[in-house]
């Protein structure tokens, strides 16, 4: 089949590689029909993720018709078209009982489960196609893919329903509502989100779904800034105007109620102690670039809430613990319970309460993968979001 | 370090959680009295204490779980025959015999007197008093000889013996909760051993 596989830092390629057979009895194997480049994609693309390898098949935001499905598999069966949840979790143990799936004890496979046990205290969840640290296992942006315990991720899409309406199921549709859902929002809440990219969008949208009184939207490009204000929040342009003290006027000296962190470590701007954080992880005293959680702790108002549902890997450096403790304020993170919020929302697209096809900037062939990883990373402005389909030439 | 007589503990921890492990906490014998090499740890699986017990009973299933061992024969309710991979391609074996057995509760295993490569081990199975299944524990205690066969039982324990027991027991409980153990291989030809 042809996958998008990474070779290095910059460097992704589009390649031919072996088939995915079933190996496990809770497999599935899934003709993929759309899959998405993620702005964590690009933590990837880029090498701030450690623990990849040459040939690893990138892509955790796909779906497709189930072709084939293991014996141990009592669900799916072929011919459903199916969303994949990003986050690989076994239903079975206390975690995913739990409906922590993004913790899930089990999907990880135990020869690669010590980096993350060693950096983090206990080994993480797997994931497709996000490095040996979470599992090492081939993800979507591929022809077909093999899905582990297909029985508990995988959601059933009605016949009729663009894979454009659903796709974003997958990762970033319930990763903005999480993020929302952790603010705790109350009625008259006003919310700040840092970061338009298509994980603020949905937060914002999500947000105000929740109940939330005002959305405040932060970003430097002029076209993610006008998808905000599109969905109905007030925005920012952090090139513009004093983040801090704009969000302080803008909420009568309260500050907001809750705030989310939709950069991760991935932020941008030229604050000294932006510039600093480059340096320290340029010499690798440090490993993420904290900016935006910075100002997100000092703008949320006292007693307040923080969502993160921006991606960190490693050790950050000046966290203001003191403002953290003096403030009392509460935070909420993680890597999305996909699965836990699935169903939900897909009753909500359905009901037309949801839309994420405004989110689509370009449509492009598998095998223009690595140009449209190239423009993602450039051309933000333009690039909100990259769907990708296959060809099938070969089958 | 001096070992710590009972009355110097004050923590309510296992022996193998101590900065100064002493395999004599866990009832373990070896044959030289305590200074085996001491692993231990302790997972909690959503399954019940016979289930896993009856599971691990049986030790023929030991090598579906368990990376360096390659095949345990049976003799009889007691006895049983080892084969393990060692460094080069080789095999280190060994007979053992089980000393103790509590049906749901706790099994334990020592080598009998020949064997090249002492070792015992022993499991328990608790239920969790809040509901979240079994705790089941195992420890092994195992006297490294010198030279060679030292470097085979380095190899038969993995590089980090801690590593190699914690990569076992997360088998079984994957295992265990499941129904299969997880990979990321594309086909069954790549599976990583």
């Amino acid at each position: 089949m042809r996958a998008l596989t990474w070779q290095g830092k910059h460097d992704v390629r589009v390649e031919t590689v072996a088939d995915p057979q079933i190996v496990n009895p809770r497999d599935a194997i899934i003709r993929i029909t759309s899959t998405a480049i993620c702005g964590s994609d690009l933590h990837l693309y880029d090498h701030t993720i450690p623990g990849m390898k040459h040939g690893d098949i990138l892509g955790h935001e796909f779906m497709g018709e189930v072709v084939e499905v293991g014996s141990g598999n009592k669900k799916l069966k072929v011919g459903q078209r199916v969303v994949v949840p990003f986050v690989i979790a076994c239903g079975k143990c206390f975690f995913c009982q739990k409906q922590q799936f993004a913790a899930c004890d089990n999907s990880n496979p135990a020869e690669k489960s010590d980096p993350s046990e060693i950096a983090y205290g206990y080994p993480m969840a797997a994931a497709f196609g996000y490095s040996h640290l979470t599992g090492g296992y081939a993800g979507g942006q591929a022809e077909f893919a093999r899905v582990p315990y297909s029985d508990i991720g995988p959601i059933v899409i009605p016949e009729g329903i663009d894979d454009d309406k659903v796709l974003f199921l997958s990762d970033i549709l319930p990763t903005g509502w999480m993020a929302a859902v952790n603010c705790d929002i109350e009625p008259g809440d006003v919310i700040a989100v840092w970061g338009c990219g298509p994980v603020g969008l949905f937060a914002i949208q999500s947000a105000l779904l929740l109940g939330a009184h005002r959305v405040i939207a932060i970003d430097h490009h002029p076209r993610r800034l006008a998808l905000a204000r599109g969905l109905g929040a007030e925005v920012l342009d952090f090139e513009e105007v004093k983040v801090h003290e704009a969000l302080s006027e803008m909420t009568g000296g309260i500050g907001p109620d809750a705030c989310i962190d939709a950069v991760g470590m991935e932020s941008h701007g030229m604050s000294p102690d932006n510039m600093l954080d480059h340096v320290k992880v340029a010499t690798f005293l440090a490993t993420d670039r904290v900016h935006a959680l910075r100002q997100v702790i000092l703008a949320t108002r006292k007693g307040g809430r923080i969502s993160i549902p921006g991606v960190y890997g490693g050790v950050a450096d000046k966290f203001p613990i003191g403002a953290l403790m003096e403030k009392g304020l509460q935070i909420k993170s993680g890597q999305t319970h996909v699965q836990k919020f699935m169903p939900e929302l897909l009753d909500l697209v359905l009901d037309d309460k949801i839309d994420t096809t405004f989110l689509i900037s370009h449509r492009l062939d598998l095998e223009d993968a690595a140009e449209g990883y190239r423009n993602f990373k450039e051309k933000q402005n333009e690039y909100t979001k990259v769907v990708l389909k296959p060809r099938y030439t070969r089958h | 370090m001096a070992k710590r007589s009972p009355t110097d503990i004050h923590s309510d921890a296992p022996a193998t959680t101590f900065k100064d492990p002493n395999p004599a906490g866990t009832g373990l014998s070896t044959d030289s009295d305590d200074s085996g090499d001491l692993i231990g740890r302790t997972v909690t699986i959503n399954a019940p204490r016979q289930a896993l017990y009856a599971f691990w009973r049986d030790f023929r299933n030991l090598p579906l779980f368990m990376e360096n061992i390659e095949s345990v024969q049976v003799f009889d309710e007691r006895r049983s025959h080892w084969m393990v991979k060692g460094p080069a391609d080789s095999t280190v074996e060994w007979d053992a015999v089980i000393v103790e057995d509590v049906p749901g509760e706790c099994i334990a295993w020592s080598t009998t007197d020949e064997a090249e490569v002492p070792n015992s081990g022993r499991i328990e199975f608790r239920d969790t008093t809040n509901g979240r299944g079994t705790q089941v524990s195992v420890n092994i205690v195992y006297d490294p000889p010198v030279g060679k066969l030292g470097k085979a039982v380095a190899k038969l324990f993995g590089r980090e013996p801690n590593i190699q027991a914690r990569h076992d027991l997360r088998r079984f409980k994957q295992l265990m909760e499941t129904g299969e153990i997880p990979t990321s291989a594309m086909n069954p030809e790549t599976i990583e051993e």
